[in-house]
């Protein structure tokens, strides 16, 4: 298509591009500030001369986290957490999402399954009944309470369902004709075809197990027993906590006490993990977000 | 014939029957987890209805009829968490399809790709971001002593202002750095929606002398308009969850008054005062009016669009 060019046309070119730079700067400059934080000295950190650069380079801020056990501690649970609690997310997907993808005409439950589900969706007990209820199960302070109760997520099963729907019917139905069962059709037939699908829902589960705090927060008394995530959210709470009813200078006081690189190093590090999958996620975010968009 | 045909499906039911067994052992794992833990919280809102002691539990606490409910509605807190959760999610669910929109206006208009995907790319990383991570750097950011402090001080000679307690600006920060969290979804979700108009359209309007910007107000926007419809509906469905981890990492005592929400109110009702059952009651005011919010908006969408999940 060629398009009307006029000085106009221009001037809004630059106009658009300024914007556009503005805002995405504003998404890097957070992370670049905290790298910069944690690679300055403390001094500098403390007089607020750091911006996107690091002042007075040092490893310090490193090297004290490396013998802050508790930190490294809270990074294995989280480890842990990844590898385990998205293990039973995708075993939950796989095995629901391939029922529920069969027409009602061949699987005649699947409408009362469907509901059952979706009811969830929208409803739910809330925070208190729910803490209740993990109690009565005696899983406060367990470390399955982090993965057992996230392991169902209906949305992800509708992803996966409305994937497997969009495949050839006629490979599977080769398939039957030559004899295979349900299960070897799904590990069989499905599940190679279903690669892109499956590993937009993994990275979507593993970062929401990594990124998850406040189910840590909720249920375990102990901070011994806090995911990374959780870990880093409480201080911050218990930073905001303090903070009030302070005057600004008392204010100031405080903030330059609490070591600021230390703190932006716990930041950054527990950003890397993203950072690095990032680039696959982006791969397949477009996919994973076609759940509930409109269709033809 | 005919007898044919019915021999045919009594043989097809029967090997359906055998064949859907497999299937209902598939699903048993997922109907234990729902059933634990979506269905057994949901029995457990009979709490609302009791004085609820965690020693005496569900059984044997003693019913109170509707005493908590009556006890919440008397609470002025509940009042200002009510009008808070509704302003914030306002200004939210508004801006969250405002700013994206005209982000990907503007992208479409982009004519270099690379600087169009890396655009795309970037504004999409907080959305991956736990809010444990970007409370973090949000609240170092807006410090007293903060770079934003810091900078306007050696710039412009300005006093450092204490955004952080401050009831004038600490719910614009809440706002803002949602919508900055999210936008690069809907971003990406628009910008799809945009690409996939009909270009006969635009070559049509050209014909008719419409300029670029004629061509976006006629033709774009109004081609985009079912899935603004689509996001509007479905946010104001959710007007009721105006953002509970984000505000219970954020905020603190000195701005509850102007961004202390249902849900965390909820949470401190519970976890501080321990007063379960008025917490759990006030839970389920919330949810019994989220969910007329959010049937209306399924509806509307059911009736108006083509908009389906299951």
């Amino acid at each position: 298509m060629k398009i009307k060019r006029s000085g106009s046309y221009y001037i809004y070119q630059v106009f658009n591009t300024v914007v556009l730079t503005i805002v995405a700067l504003t998404c890097i400059f957070p992370i670049l500030h905290v790298l910069a934080m944690s690679l300055s000295s403390s001094n500098a950190a403390m007089a607020g001369r750091v911006t996107f650069v690091p002042v007075e380079f040092s490893l310090s801020a490193y090297e004290y986290l490396m013998k802050k056990k508790d930190f490294f501690h809270s990074v294995g649970i989280a480890g842990g957490r990844v590898v385990l609690g998205t293990a039973l997310n995708m075993i939950l997907i796989v095995l629901t999402a391939y029922p529920l993808s069969r027409s009602p005409i061949h699987f005649r439950g699947r409408t009362w399954y469907m509901v059952y589900f979706a009811i969830t969706m929208f409803l739910g007990g809330g925070l208190i009944p729910t803490y209740m209820i993990i109690k009565n199960l005696h899983l406060l302070n367990s470390f399955w309470v982090l993965i057992l109760p996230c392991a169902m997520n209906i949305w992800n099963v509708i992803i996966m369902m409305n994937f497997i729907r969009g495949l050839p019917r006629a490979v599977e139905e080769a398939a039957f004709v030559d004899g295979a069962n349900h299960w070897q059709t799904l590990f069989q037939v499905i599940l190679p075809m279903s690669k892109p699908s499956l590993a937009s829902l993994l990275l979507f589960s593993m970062i929401g197990h990594w990124n998850a705090w406040f189910d840590g927060m909720f249920y375990m008394n102990n901070p011994n027993n806090y995911p990374m995530a959780t870990y880093l959210a409480t201080q911050i709470i218990n930073n905001n906590q303090t903070m009030t009813n302070m005057t600004p200078e008392q204010l100031a006081l405080l903030s330059s006490l609490s070591e600021k690189t230390v703190r932006s190093a716990q930041l950054f590090i527990s950003i890397i993990p993203i950072l690095v999958v990032y680039p696959f996620l982006q791969k397949f975010f477009v996919k994973g977000i076609t759940v509930g968009s409109v269709k033809e | 014939m005919a007898q044919q045909k019915t021999e045919v499906k009594v043989k097809k039911k029967k090997k359906s029957l055998y064949r859907t067994r497999e299937l209902h052992v598939m699903l048993i794992p997922a109907v234990l987890f729902t059933t634990i833990f979506a269905y057994l919280p949901i029995f457990g809102l009979v709490m609302a209805f009791q004085d609820f002691k965690p020693l005496m539990g569900f059984r044997e606490s003693p019913f109170v009829g509707l005493k908590q409910f009556q006890y919440i509605f008397t609470m002025p807190s509940f009042r200002t968490a009510f009008v808070n959760t509704m302003i914030i999610s306002f200004f939210k669910i508004i801006l969250s399809i405002l700013v994206p929109l005209i982000l990907s206006l503007m992208l479409n208009e982009v004519t270099k790709s690379w600087f169009k995907r890396s655009v795309q790319t970037i504004v999409f990383i907080p959305y991956f971001f736990s809010w444990a991570i970007l409370a973090g750097m949000i609240l170092e950011i807006f410090a007293y002593d903060g770079i934003i402090n810091n900078t306007m001080m050696h710039l412009f000679g300005m006093e450092p202002t204490a955004f952080l307690v401050s009831n004038k600006y600490f719910r614009t920060i809440i706002i803002g750095s949602d919508v900055w969290k999210g936008m690069g979804y809907n971003t990406v979700l628009l910008l799809a929606a945009i690409t996939n108009v009909d270009p006969t359209l635009y070559e049509a309007a050209q014909v008719d002398g419409a300029g670029r910007w004629k061509q976006v107000l006629h033709v774009t926007l109004p081609s985009i308009l079912p899935m603004v419809a689509v996001l509007t509906v479905l946010g104001l469905g959710n007007i009721l969850n105006a953002g509970f981890e984000q505000i219970l990492i954020m905020y603190n005592p000195t701005v509850e008054r102007t961004v202390d929400i249902l849900d965390t109110l909820v949470y401190r009702l519970g976890m501080t005062s321990h007063q379960y059952s008025a917490a759990a009651a006030m839970g389920l005011f919330k949810s019994v009016i989220s969910l007329i919010f959010v049937g209306t908006s399924y509806l509307i969408l059911y009736k108006k669009s083509d908009y389906r999940v299951f």
